[in-house]
Order: C-alpha cells, then structure tokens, then sequence
C-alpha cells in the first residue's frame, strides 16, 4: 500500500534509521512501507539518527567489517546484525585501474572503473535489493515483487530465493534473453508486460493499491525508500577503495535517476561524518540517445522532465519517465557536471573499447557510460587531468547481442600448416 | 461525459476508501474539478498553488500519459478510465 499502516519506529530494528522523511516538502512520517508523501506526492527517504559516531571509530568499525556492503551497515537502514541473516551479501566490488583505458581517452589523471558486475547476479541491483530484503523482513512482507528492466528482476527472484521469500516480478515481455533467462532460473513467478517499462512501473503502482497486491513488497515501490538507499553503497566503496578519499570526478548512467542520487547522497554523509575531506567533485549523467529525457532538459537548461518513449539497445536504462529526473539535474548542476548522452553506435563501440582495453565485458549500461565518458572528455566537459571514477553497472553476458557479430576470428584444421595458411603464425 | 477515476491508496482517505469513483467531465480540468466538488480538497494534492498537476504525479487517460497529450486539457471521452499515480516508483 501506497502509505497505509505506517509502522511504528519502535517496532522495527533497521538500525540507524529513524523516520521517513518526503524530499520535497520535509514531512516526516514513521517507518513503513510508504514511498510517496500523504501531503505532495514527493519522494520519500530515510532519515537517519546518525549523532553519536565517532570517525575514527567509524573508520575502524567499517574496515574491519564483512567484505560486502553490510560493512557499511551503521550507514544503511538495515539491523546491526544484518551479515548474520539469509541474504546474498553484494558489494565490495573492485575499482580498477583502468589505465589503458585512460590512455586511450587522454586521461593525466588515475581514470578507474568501479565494475559492479562481478556482484552476485551480475548487476549493482543486489546492493538495493539487499536492502529491501531487510525492510522486507521489518514490514513482515512474505512474497517480493519489482517492476524492472531485467537487472532487477533477476536480483529479486535470487534474494528472495536465498532469503526464504516468495516472488513475483514483472518485465517488458521482449527483454533480452540473457535477463529473462537470469530472472527465470530462481523459480519464482516472472510474468512479462505486454508494453515498455514504464507501463510495467505503471501497472505495479496500481497493483500496490488493489487487494491482489496485498502483503506485497514491490522493492523499488511501497520499500523504495530502503531499496534506494544500497546505492549509497557504491559511494562508500569508491571513497574507501581510494583510501577514504572523494573522487574529482564521477560518471554514472542513469534510468530512474535514484542511483546517481543515491551516490551523492552517500558522498554528502561521508563528508558530514568526517570519513573524507570536503573537497569540489562533479557528478556526470549518462544516458543513451535513444531514451535522453534528463540529458535533453539539462542541454536545454531546462527543470522539467519530458518523458519520452525509449528506443535504445541500452534497455536497462530504457526508462521514458525517469522519477529522480529532476534530482540528477540539480545534482549534475550544483556540482558543475553534465548530462550527456551517446547512440547506440557509440554504446557497442564503448563496450569493446572497455573490453579490449581493460578485459571488463560491460553490459549495454556500461557502454552508456564509457561512451559518454569518452564524449566528454572529447566535448571538454570533463577534464582528463582530474581523477575520475566511471561505473560498470552490469555484465555483458546479459546482453549478448550488442556485440553479437564478435566471436571467431579464424577457424582452422587442427593442424599447422592451416594455421600458418590462416595467417596466425 | 462520464468517466472513471482510479484513486490511488494515498488519496483514499479522501473518497470513504474508494478505490475508484465515477465523475464528469469532458477533459481532464474538469474532470478533477467534479472530483475536488465531490471530495473537497482532493484536488489540491494533485494539482499545485498554481492549478498545474504536480511535479511527482502521472496522470493516465486510459493508457496514454497526459504529459504526451494536451496536460490538463487532454479529452476524457465518455466512460474513460482515468488513472492518479504517485511518480516516484520504479527505475534503478
């Protein structure tokens, strides 16, 4: 349900947080399974009784913590004892060095890629939904639902699985097969709309209201508040990894927009807990041309979002009606980045640039984001002599048929002589 | 014209727990008006100070978006389904 039976704060343990709280107009409300404000329709998010931590003992508290994102569990709305429980326990992905790519782009400056897919389903979306695992369990939610581009969806049908939960999630019904099959394997229900995503999130928000959703958990609807918080976690890793430091500058796709958000969220906490030093950093949105709407309005200097109907290959970030829209904008202009965005062609050619340069085989997300990294240190928005972090969000086996034409260079008899006629000698 | 409005469980409080009310209308302005008369005050959690629909609400006139019709002016033929849903759902 949209905002009914709001818990009470004393009868949930998720840790930190203290109340919801509607970005917009800053009502408060308790804990609960809402995510849109009773007075304005805003979004709402966790607040968080954080008084009382130290940094130092903070620091050390998170350093020897699990190597998961639940290091980082006196940040999130999760209990204290959240690494004991039945859950897939993402994160702590690596950031590499991505020297030759730099090289290839004219970065001075250490360019890394923080590549997420190596996390249990292959996609960043086990941060988030780990985290609405948790409120899951609080709310005492028994089946899991999600309307998703694929990512999601694989990522809920896998926790719920793990974390002894039904599940139910919904897809555009001609998604790739990789996601399909990635979301089907867990056993749970997974039923494909007849439309695009945003009527796959327009059906579940009605869902959510009528008695067939009852007792329902949409991750990334009635527990978004929760959910969104995981990708804070990217945030926590990326300064952690580069030894409790904020990157110069950081390039980040976007569907909804709440990842982005989300990352600067966690970067504001860690400057407001004195886990690093404050200093400028710019924030980058990257999106496909096929399905640009944030780009658009920030090209256009505009605060409003005209949603669009998507076209791209890009379909994880294929979302026409994006809901953190205008918080990218004012993100990526309070910080002084930009929102760019590249066509499919650049999307296929990032992810064999990001391939053969540093051996990560991005999904088509990815190659959003490399091909707008490229785009602006070729349009000069982003400045190759400062140090930038790109984020890979997902594997590219899940959408094998961006570069579906890359396979056999030659094929030969076992012998040698055909080796060498082939030219390989 | 009549139509019907989906009422999402955020404004329930508003129409007795309805989840759908009928009303009248010929575009989508007037079709919150007769809402807001018989439900007072519904139609300022839709629209803003300034009668605009608000920044974190989609409004569907059947399946169609009003953002890529005419907004408030969009037709609402005569047993048109009409559906108020907060934005903030959904994405990544």
């Amino acid at each position: 349900m949209a905002t009914a039976t709001p818990v009470e704060p004393s009868t949930v343990d998720l840790g930190p947080a203290a109340s919801l709280s509607c970005r917009e107009c800053g009502t408060k409300f308790p804990l609960g399974p809402s995510f849109a404000c009773l007075e304005c329709f805003g979004p709402l998010e966790i607040a968080y009784d954080y008084a009382g931590y130290d940094a130092e003992e903070l620091r050390k508290r998170i350093e020897s913590g699990p190597a998961s994102i639940w290091r980082y569990a006196p940040l999130l709305p999760v209990p204290a004892d959240v690494a004991s429980k039945p859950n897939l326990n993402p994160g702590w992905t690596p950031l590499v060095k991505a020297d030759n790519l730099g090289r290839e782009l004219g970065f001075t400056a250490q360019l890394h890629v923080k590549d997420d897919s190596g996390n249990p389903t292959h996609s960043f979306k086990d941060r988030v939904v780990a985290c609405a695992i948790e409120a899951a369990r609080a709310f005492d939610f028994t089946t899991l639902s999600c309307s998703s581009t694929g990512n999601l969806a694989g990522a809920v049908g896998a926790a719920a699985a793990r974390a002894g939960f039904k599940s139910c999630v919904f897809i555009p019904h001609d998604l790739e097969q990789g996601k399909i099959v990635m979301a089907g394997v867990y056993g749970g229900e997974l039923v494909g709309i007849e439309g695009n995503y945003d009527d796959v999130n327009r059906f579940c928000s009605e869902l959510i209201g009528d008695p067939a959703g009852e007792g329902w958990g949409f991750v990334n609807v009635n527990l978004r508040p929760y959910y969104g918080e995981g990708s804070k976690t990217l945030a926590y890793e990326i300064c952690e990894q580069l030894g409790w430091r904020l990157p110069e500058q950081i390039v980040i796709p976007i569907a909804s927009g709440s990842q982005l958000t989300k990352i600067d969220k966690g970067l504001q906490e860690l400057i407001k807990l004195g886990l690093v030093e404050d200093r400028p950093y710019k924030i980058f949105g990257a999106q496909a041309a096929g399905c640009s709407p944030v780009a658009t309005a920030f090209k256009d200097g505009r605060d409003v979002i005209r949603p669009v109907k998507p076209d791209t290959i890009a379909k994880s970030l294929a979302i026409g009606n994006p809901a953190d829209g205008p918080y990218v904008l004012d993100i990526a202009r309070r910080t002084g980045g930009a929102v760019e965005d590249v066509t499919d062609a650049e999307v296929v050619a990032a992810i064999r640039l990001l391939a053969r340069t540093e051996g990560i085989f991005a999904e088509t997300a990815g190659g959003v984001t490399i091909g707008v990294l490229k785009k602006l240190v070729e349009n000069g928005l982003l400045d190759p002599a400062k140090e930038t972090v790109a984020i890979n969000t997902g594997d590219g086996l899940k959408t094998l048929d961006a570069v579906a034409d890359a396979g056999l260079t030659a094929t030969i008899r076992p012998t040698l002589e055909s080796f060498r006629a082939a030219g390989l000698a | 014209m009549s139509a019907t409005v989906r009422i999402p469980t955020i404004l329930r409080s508003y129409t007795d727990g309805k989840a759908e009310v009928g009303v009248e209308g010929a575009t989508l302005q007037e079709v919150i008006a007769d809402l807001d008369a018989n439900f007072p005050g519904i139609g300022q959690r839709i629209l803003d100070e300034t009668g605009k629909l608000r920044r974190f609400v989609n409004v569907y006139v059947n399946d169609d978006d009003v953002r890529f019709a005419e907004g408030l002016a969009t037709a609402v033929g005569d047993g048109a389904g009409v559906s108020i849903i907060p934005a903030v759902a959904g994405g990544c």
